[in-house]
């Protein structure tokens, strides 16, 4: 199960590209592309990462499967 | 597009294992053809077209250690897991159906062949199911 994300919402309000994002990041456009899209989670470090850049706590930007789940429920 | 290093390393190393391929294949099939080696030297040279293909497999293994992009480097893991399953199972199926006469043999280093292809399946599988593949 893949994680929610707010990287797509999160990079909007800055009116970065993904371009933008992913040199912040210093990872490939397509990386970022594929965590928005809900396609691949990242590392821990990468998460991290992205929260450092964002200056949010990480649950602020990814939504736990576990809890995003039981909220359906 | 941020250059990628590990990716031109790789590129780079892929041109000019292909240059030695083609150079000790010219040797080996010269040195045969003019009967110019025996013994355990004619070993040696029959090897020698195997050595950059063996580069290839070292250069793929060297891209994954080298890619620091977590999610470039998953895409060419996937592809290396369908590259090996494909060789190895169509390497398998037709070893039996060789071993029962129903099909003429074939040179072990097609299995080198089938991973290449193999590759090129996981590309386009990583196409269709994530919607992108590692640039080359």
């Amino acid at each position: 199960m893949l994680m929610e994300n707010r990287l797509r919402i999160l990079r909007a309000e800055r009116s970065w590209s993904q371009q933008d994002l992913a040199e912040r990041l210093e990872v490939s456009r397509q990386s970022v592309n594929a965590i928005e899209t809900g396609k691949y989670d990242p590392s821990l470090p990468l998460a991290f990462r992205i929260a450092e850049l964002f200056d949010l706590p990480i649950e602020e930007i990814f939504v736990s499967p576990a809890r995003h789940s039981s909220k359906a429920i | 597009m941020l250059p990628n290093p590990a990716m031109k390393r790789y590129n780079t190393r892929m041109i000019r294992l292909c240059l030695v391929y083609a150079a000790f294949l010219l040797v080996a099939i010269y040195s045969f053809s003019h009967h110019l080696v025996g013994g355990p030297a004619a070993y040696v040279v029959a090897m020698l077209p195997a050595l950059p293909i063996i580069g290839v497999f070292a250069s793929v293994g060297r891209y994954l250690v080298e890619e620091a992009d977590e999610y470039l480097r998953m895409l060419m893991i996937r592809q290396t897991l369908w590259a090996s399953g494909l060789a190895l199972s169509l390497a398998t199926i037709w070893g039996f159906l060789e071993s029962f006469d129903l099909v003429g043999h074939i040179d072990s280093y097609y299995v080198a062949v089938l991973w290449f292809l193999g590759l090129g399946v996981g590309a386009v599988m990583n196409r269709l199911t994530l919607g992108s593949t590692v640039k080359c």
